[in-house]
């Protein structure tokens, strides 16, 4: 029989859920507005990258005539000795498995690269992707952390210049980008791809128009490239954001919906063990006057 | 039949239009003024003032470098940076150009050729602002004097 201490340490142990579905509800609630905007921005870069996509498709098109050694130093391929990954995950965890699902994805990538290349480095966007490499003694090109709920294009440049000058200076060969697609919002996907070289969009190039070009094609090809690699990892950096916050969302409600349900358990358990303290104490008092009635 | 615009950025879509009869943009290798019916066209952009006539109305930007593409009545003006005249606000570029100026009389040498650049780049931009934002003001024509 459970006596009064016990009562009352179940007692306490039912407040300290409560307050922790308290919390959990706040951050819960915090994460679904967080997302809202986050996937709100990610929708007003649309119509940019769309246009994007079909005016590079179109121009390219002009530019794959010419002649191979002549192309923009973006677009030329070389065999890859040093392979460079640029790795987007969150700075902060308390998001369930997105940011492990992430690791594993980048390092399943690596490690398939590894042994073709003669060095492999990481750009990592993000603290979790960071510390991950960083614990497997991986080389750090360049590291980004806190960029904020809501990243900017101003933010993501510095990421773009690392990688572009790198890659135009020879010093990497070939660029992969991976971070969490957000699907929707129960669904994240790790999703890793190929940024440089650049691999022209294929697109509904749409009726062969005769353009103008000022300046030349070739000239314009060098002016739209850069910008269609900034774009592609701002548009992976806001998708990264957008996933981070209903990961969090969806984390936080099953936490609440966890510690709802032992406070309901708890509640149970501390019912039957009053209920038996006070049976107990009635049976004592009743005992107590029998025995003097006796 | 008037020309549809779309004036993007990779954050916003700044303006979209299909009504536009005439534009003139800043492209980098002049100013130019796209009618109905142009031929097709792709071009990059300069910093520099833009202007979309619509019935009743001039919409003023300032734009800041990208890309220009015209086909079939189509213009898309993919933008590094764009505002529109009413988001400008003037009191901040006339701040931000006085800045410039300043820094721009100082030292152009050296470790400082960076800074200089910047300060220069930075007074094209706001020399761009506070044409556009006048423009509103319905001023007309800016004066030059000032540069």
């Amino acid at each position: 029989m459970a006596g009064a201490g016990a009562v009352r340490a179940i007692r306490s142990r039912i407040r300290s859920f409560e307050s922790a579905a308290k919390v959990t509800t706040a951050m819960q609630l915090v994460a679904a507005s967080k997302m809202r905007r986050a996937q709100d921005r990610a929708l007003a870069s649309r119509p940019y990258s769309d246009r994007m996509r079909s005016v590079l498709a179109q121009l390219s098109g002009y530019a794959a005539s010419a002649d191979p050694s002549e192309l923009p130093p973006l677009l030329q391929q070389r065999p890859v000795k040093h392979f460079a990954y640029v790795h987007i995950t969150a700075d902060r965890g308390l998001a369930g498995g997105l940011n492990a699902n992430m690791n594993r994805a980048g390092a399943s990538l690596v490690l398939e690269h590894q042994p073709l290349v003669e060095r492999v480095s990481i750009a990592a966007v993000g603290r979790k992707g960071r510390d991950f490499f960083r614990r497997a003694s991986f080389p750090m090109l360049a590291e980004f952390t806190q960029l904020g709920d809501y990243p900017g294009m101003a933010q993501i440049l510095p990421i773009a210049r690392v990688i572009m000058d790198d890659y135009v200076n020879g010093e990497i060969d070939q660029v992969f980008i991976g971070y969490q697609r957000f699907v929707n919002t129960a669904v994240q996907r790790p999703t890793v791809r190929q940024i440089l070289p650049v691999t022209a969009p294929e697109g509904d190039t749409g009726p062969s128009v005769d353009f103008l070009f000022e300046p030349s094609p070739q000239q314009l090809l060098e002016t739209l490239l850069p910008r269609y690699v900034e774009m592609q990892i701002y548009e992976a950096v806001l998708d990264a954001a957008a996933s981070e916050q209903s990961a969090r969302m969806v984390a936080m409600r099953a936490a609440t919906d966890a510690a709802n349900e032992m406070v309901a358990d708890l509640t149970l358990t501390y019912n039957k063990a009053r209920q038996e303290l006070i049976t107990g104490e009635l049976l004592d008092i009743v005992g107590g006057s029998a025995a003097l009635e006796a | 039949m008037p020309l549809s615009l779309s004036v993007v950025t990779a954050e916003r879509t700044v303006l979209q239009r299909d009504d536009v009869q005439r534009l003139v943009v800043p492209t980098s290798e002049g100013q130019i003024t796209v009618l109905p019916h142009h031929a097709a066209l792709m071009s990059s952009l300069g910093y520099g003032e833009m202007l979309a006539y619509v019935p009743g109305e001039i919409v003023a930007m300032a734009v800041f470098g990208g890309f220009l593409q015209v086909a079939n009545d189509q213009v898309i003006v993919l933008a590094d940076a764009a505002e529109r005249a009413d988001e400008i606000n003037e009191e901040r570029a006339d701040a931000a150009r006085q800045r410039a100026q300043q820094r721009l009389a100082g030292q152009h040498t050296g470790p400082e050729a960076l800074n200089v650049l910047r300060a220069r780049l930075s007074l094209e931009r706001s020399l761009v602002r506070i044409k556009v934002a006048r423009r509103r003001r319905g001023s007309g024509v800016p004066s030059m004097a000032e540069r």
